[in-house]
């Protein structure tokens, strides 16, 4: 089984070769190969499995006709659906999910480019400290983030309101404010690399060629950036979407996400509609996840990097290592 | 070189003051959103917490001044949360890394054609919301699941899993898996395959050229992956929350019950504050685990 699948996958030329030869030089004390072959297969085969089954009943059961326990099947049924997409709360959930996921992303990237254009121009006092706290908002566990925030924003309201008569209270401001900041350090790490992975050759041969800072940046450096900032959006997009442990501490009057609604019902117990609004999130992040593929893919294809820049799944494994 | 490709070209002459006035003034814009949001988002919350654990708590909850050192006495003396976090993340960051290590072997070595394949189907549910993949446990070791099938097999009807630290064990390395597998997958598929070739050609077996080749190469990877685990993890609150029953302990729940339901702000605040010093003491330690290992195997190559 795995000789074949060896010769099969084995790409032209010298790998071949080489492969062949070291068929042919087996060291004698290799006959556990098949055994150790076989546990490497059924290994991961069972990793994958166990990475998959939990998201499989989670949709499989969202189409479950019941209307009494959630694991009893009682025919397939989109009921819940449409149970769901009718109610006018969850809708609203909904658009407050989108609301402030969109915004989040829009800052987080924008803001993120522009720390990272910044901080390769700054000096070197001011870069330090700089990257000390881009590292602080990413070790800092989210739930410190999230109980800080609260008692900052609580803490800093109770003071100000009555001193200037605000009526400041928490909302779709806070969530976003609190969103962002381990966003903006996530788009900037993911720039940053890019930017020192980049070709220098085409910015020289622009300032040889009397093009201005300017249009040398926006015509040479921002395409090359173009993959990292769409990564970033997407990714804050996505962790925005789906943050439940900092939005329950800092949402206000009528900003309830869809992972708070989600979490509230399954305190209650899990039923069909949770899984029906769970299979819709997920869809969601999903052609997220598609879209950005397509840009990234898109993108590669036109700037002529091939391989391993090509998808959007190597270059969060790059990013990550 | 630098200035040339990083800032504007350096013009000549008199031009030169106002140009690099205005540069900085661009580098200054650059960085001038990133600067404030880190100020009045990190900085100000975490200074407050900080001043908040010095602090005593007030006659109705929050905070209420003063300067002592019993919140910290307290957070050191009921450390059982702690300790629980601890075992935990260092449970789970092992069996991550043994879940990851084959599987990340497996793609880089033998997953040819399909290797793209294979890495896409680990970045889906990294993507998926982290809830759901986690309450999606609820149903499976349930009583209608797993803990049922079992407890029917055994007679044994009031058998649970959920609220048992194994399930949150569970649910924390199923939940920060993919986070594991892809440092370690990028190390090795960086890796240069003709040591192993070498290796096996001059009668190394099996496990003597994974254990002197590819493990000491990988080593980079294993203890990013080991980072990025340890990190959630350690303050992991949701797990806990949902599989847990709010039976078993950690530190990230304690957090929560202190500043919430006992509005025990200086109590609470002196637990993150040794929680953000357990996160750094670590890190720094893994940091320098990895350099030494690094140096360790440039002297063995001169």
């Amino acid at each position: 089984m795995s000789a074949t699948t060896r010769t099969v996958d084995a790409p032209a030329g010298t790998t071949t070769r080489a492969r062949v030869r070291k068929g042919r030089s087996r060291p004698a004390g290799d006959r556990y190969a098949g055994l150790v072959e076989g546990w490497l297969r059924s290994h991961t085969l069972l990793v994958y499995a166990f990475l998959y089954i939990p998201i499989i009943v989670v949709v499989v059961f969202s189409f479950n006709g019941t209307t009494r326990r959630v694991t009893q099947w009682d025919g397939f049924s989109l009921r819940w659906y449409a149970s769901v997409l009718a109610d006018k709360t969850i809708q609203g959930f909904l658009f407050n999910s989108f609301f402030v996921a969109i915004w989040t992303a829009v800052i987080s990237s924008i803001f993120g480019t522009m720390a990272a254009l910044g901080l390769q121009r700054a000096p070197k006092w001011f870069q330090r400290p700089f990257e000390a706290l881009t590292f602080v908002s990413i070790i800092v566990p989210e739930i410190v983030i999230a109980l800080a925030t609260l008692v900052f924003f609580s803490t800093s309201f109770d003071i100000l309101n009555p001193i200037f008569g605000l009526k400041l209270a928490k909302g779709y401001h806070t969530i976003i404010a609190a969103h962002a900041i381990f966003n903006i350090s996530l788009v900037m790490l993911l720039v940053r690399a890019r930017l020192s992975g980049m070709d220098r050759t085409h910015v020289e041969a622009s300032y040889d060629l009397y093009g201005t800072p300017w249009r040398t940046f926006w015509q040479i450096t921002f395409p090359q950036l173009i993959p990292a900032i769409v990564a970033g959006f997407l990714l804050s997009f996505t962790f925005s979407f789906d943050d439940y442990v900092i939005t329950t501490f800092v949402n206000g009057q009528g900003t309830t996400t869809l992972p708070l609604y989600v979490f509230s019902t399954i305190r209650k117990g899990v039923t069909p509609a949770t899984n029906a609004v769970a299979a819709i999130m997920l869809l969601i992040t999903l052609t997220i996840l598609v879209v950005g593929q397509l840009v990234v893919a898109r993108n590669a294809r036109r700037t002529g990097s091939r391989g391993r820049d090509a998808t959007m799944a190597s270059m969060l494994a790059e990013q990550s290592a | 070189m630098a200035s040339l490709t990083e800032a504007a070209p350096a013009p000549a002459g008199a031009d030169r003051p106002r140009r690099s006035f205005r540069s900085g003034a661009l580098t200054a814009l650059l960085l001038a959103p990133a600067s404030l949001w880190y100020l009045l988002l990190l900085v100000a919350p975490l200074g407050i917490i900080v001043l908040f654990s010095f602090g005593e708590r007030g006659k109705n909850g929050g905070y209420a001044g003063g300067f002592t050192l019993d919140n910290y006495a307290g957070a050191l003396e009921r450390n059982g949360p702690f300790v629980t976090s601890l075992l935990m993340a260092f449970g789970g960051t092992i069996l991550c890394l043994l879940l990851a290590l084959p599987l990340a072997y497996f793609i880089a070595t033998r997953g040819g054609s399909k290797k793209s394949l294979l890495i896409v189907l680990l970045v889906v549910p990294f993507w998926t919301s982290f809830l759901i993949r986690t309450y999606a446990w609820l149903t499976i070791l349930g009583p209608e699941g797993i803990a049922g099938f079992i407890g029917d097999a055994t007679g044994n009807p009031s058998f649970r899993i959920l609220g048992t630290p194994f399930a949150i064990l569970l649910g924390v390395v199923y939940g920060y898996l993919p986070l594991m597998i892809f440092p370690i997958y990028v190390t090795m598929e960086r890796m240069d395959r003709t040591l192993m070739e070498a290796s096996k050609d001059l009668g190394a077996g099996r496990w003597a050229t994974f254990r002197q080749i590819t493990l000491p190469i990988t080593l980079p990877g294993l203890i990013t992956g080991s980072i990025l685990v340890f990190i959630p993890l350690m303050g992991e609150y949701v797990v806990p929350a949902i599989l847990g029953y709010s039976r078993v302990f950690l530190i990230g729940n304690q957090l929560v019950l202190q500043f919430l339901e006992a509005r025990d702000w200086p109590q609470g605040a002196a637990k993150a504050v040794v929680l953000i010093l357990i996160m750094l003491v670590s890190i720094i330690f893994y940091i320098w685990f990895s350099n030494r290992g690094r140096k360790v195997r440039e002297v063995s190559v001169l």
